[in-house]
């Protein structure tokens, strides 16, 4: 469907993104991510024409994206980081007059303008001032104007970025409902995002690919190592290194934190093959000790 | 040239959105209308004469404030990024905003013909080079918008896009009275450069393909170094 190749681009003498070729096939839920600044935007950006590459070519179903980018346009629906919408329209103006631009005819377009305020929930605010409404809301109608003419391939730049927990599953579940028919590419810098939603992830750092993969081998790939904090009163550090130092599969013990009111943190690294977990609350419940805290950290880049 | 015309319909009713487009039109006509009224009655002749002389340099202050909006907002934003990745060209974008400020300019005149009916009930008013006025008045702001419409894609900053606009406007429009300034052999390229000469030709009635053509160059020369700066932004 798309086939990115050798696609560089510099910004001076700074290189944003370095050679990377990748190929998205049809139907797939691709996941770009990658720590802030690693270029996820930058190539969003090119696949989707708004900047064009420095070398390399990206070509959307035998389209180039040199010559015929008009046409690649017209299959392509993106959503930009942060959803700049026209601040001063409202909803339903700015759906209307993204109707009449990606070109749907006049008498299927209030239809077509109904059927997305359903899907992304819009119905109340279509006569909301676009600058009124929260983020997620924002996010909301651009997620509207991206598939407004159920394009082919959709490309969403941090869809959930500065969305709150309960927005972040409403934007995952419409994600995942256009997915199923859709190709879809969307960039984070959150593991969990890409675990809950994608079926193949590619990792970017520095303007490089450093792993291309199915989600399930890059977990298994990634997971050699969990990490699990621990908060207690009445602890020493050493005392604890020492009570916790013989369970099966912990192999690093840190101090995180011996902050306020004598709480102290440490970092437990385990392998991941076991869970260490029912050990240490065991081993934690001898002493006394006063458990205050205890997770397993989420994983993010 | 669809898509331009969807993007012009957004752009000018975007004019009407905000309150800028009835204060730009209210200090329009205030101070063309308070110059024009001031000495019309000590001359006591029944033309516009005195409208149209000031024209250009009202132009080239207001015009810059009602352009400048129409990129530098966008890049500021960002919705310049989903406007461009929509199935529009980089022509259809620059066409459909120039004739949107195109259009506020006229609705802009409008309001300035109330002018020649005072006037034509006061005396006997020669409507040709009235016409002619308007005619060269919807030149010279399609040449002004074309410049203001470049000054703002130069930068996200309105301000900054406003200052440009005006500066290159402000030139244009005075360059013909500070002429003792340059060598003699430059006159004649200068006196050319003069927005206003060709305005004036125009507004006394006469329509010379010199001066239509020279409007066009301008807006041709704006519109496409518009082109060439939005390209150079990828």
């Amino acid at each position: 469907m798309i086939q990115v190749e050798n696609l560089t681009k510099y910004y001076g003498d700074f290189c944003a993104v370095d050679q990377i070729s990748f190929d998205i096939h049809r139907g797939e839920i691709l996941g770009l991510l990658g720590p802030n600044g690693a270029g996820k935007t930058t190539t969003l950006r090119m696949l989707t024409g708004y900047i064009s590459p420095t070398a390399g070519d990206v070509r959307v179903k035998n389209y180039s994206i040199d010559e015929n980018l008009l046409e690649i346009k017209k299959l392509i629906g993106y959503l930009p980081e942060s959803a700049p919408l026209y601040h001063d329209m409202l909803v339903y103006d700015y759906l209307d007059y993204v109707a009449r631009i990606r070109g749907i005819a006049k008498e299927n377009k209030s239809a077509r303008i109904r059927h997305l305020a359903d899907m992304c929930g819009l119905n109340e605010i279509m006569h909301n001032v676009i600058d009124e409404l929260s983020k997620g809301l924002k996010q909301r109608v651009g997620l509207a104007h991206a598939i407004m003419n159920d394009p082919e391939i959709l490309i969403l730049d941090e869809p959930t970025s500065g969305l709150d927990p309960n927005q972040i599953v409403e934007i995952r579940e419409i994600i995942k409902k256009i997915g199923k028919e859709k190709t879809v590419v969307l960039s984070t810098h959150i593991l969990s995002e890409v675990e809950a939603t994608c079926d193949r992830i590619i990792i970017i750092d520095k303007g490089k690919i450093v792993a291309d993969d199915s989600t399930e081998a890059i977990k298994q790939s990634e997971g050699d190592e969990n990490f699990i904090s621990v908060s207690l009163l009445n602890a020493e550090f050493k005392n604890v290194e020492d009570a916790l130092n013989g369970i099966d599969g912990i192999i690093k013990i840190d101090q995180i934190d011996n902050g306020d009111e004598g709480v102290l943190t440490v970092k437990l690294t385990s392998r991941s093959s076991l869970d260490p977990r029912g050990d240490i609350y065991r081993r934690i419940k001898e002493t006394d000790w006063v458990l205050v805290e205890f997770h397993r950290e989420s994983r993010t880049l | 040239m669809r898509q331009a015309i969807h993007i012009f319909k957004k752009e000018f009713g975007a004019y009407f959105l905000s309150p800028i487009a009835y204060i730009v039109i209210a200090l329009f006509l205030l101070v063309t209308g308070w110059f024009f009224f001031a000495g019309f009655f000590i001359y006591n002749r029944a033309d516009l004469r005195n409208f149209f002389n000031l024209l250009p340099l009202v132009f080239s202050f207001v015009i810059p404030a009602i352009t400048m909006r129409l990129y530098s907002e966008e890049l500021n934003v960002g919705s310049y990024e989903i406007l461009i990745t929509m199935p529009v060209t980089y022509l259809d974008v620059i066409v459909g905003k120039f004739m949107a400020g195109v259009a506020f300019v006229a609705v802009m005149l409008v309001p300035t013909l109330a002018y020649p009916v005072s006037v034509s009930l006061l005396g006997d008013l020669d409507w040709g080079p009235v016409m002619g006025g308007y005619i060269g008045g919807l030149l010279l702001g399609s040449a002004y918008c074309a410049i203001g419409i470049f000054a703002s894609s130069l930068t996200r900053n309105q301000i900054i896009a406003f200052m440009a606009g005006m500066s290159i406007c402000f030139i244009l429009t005075m360059i013909n009275k500070m002429l003792f300034f340059f060598p003699e052999a430059a006159l004649g390229v200068i006196g050319y450069l003069a927005a206003d000469n060709h305005f004036q030709n125009i507004a006394k009635g006469i329509i010379d393909s010199r001066d239509l053509l020279y409007f066009l160059s301008i807006v041709f020369i704006g519109l496409y170094s518009t082109h060439l700066v939005m390209q150079e932004k990828r």
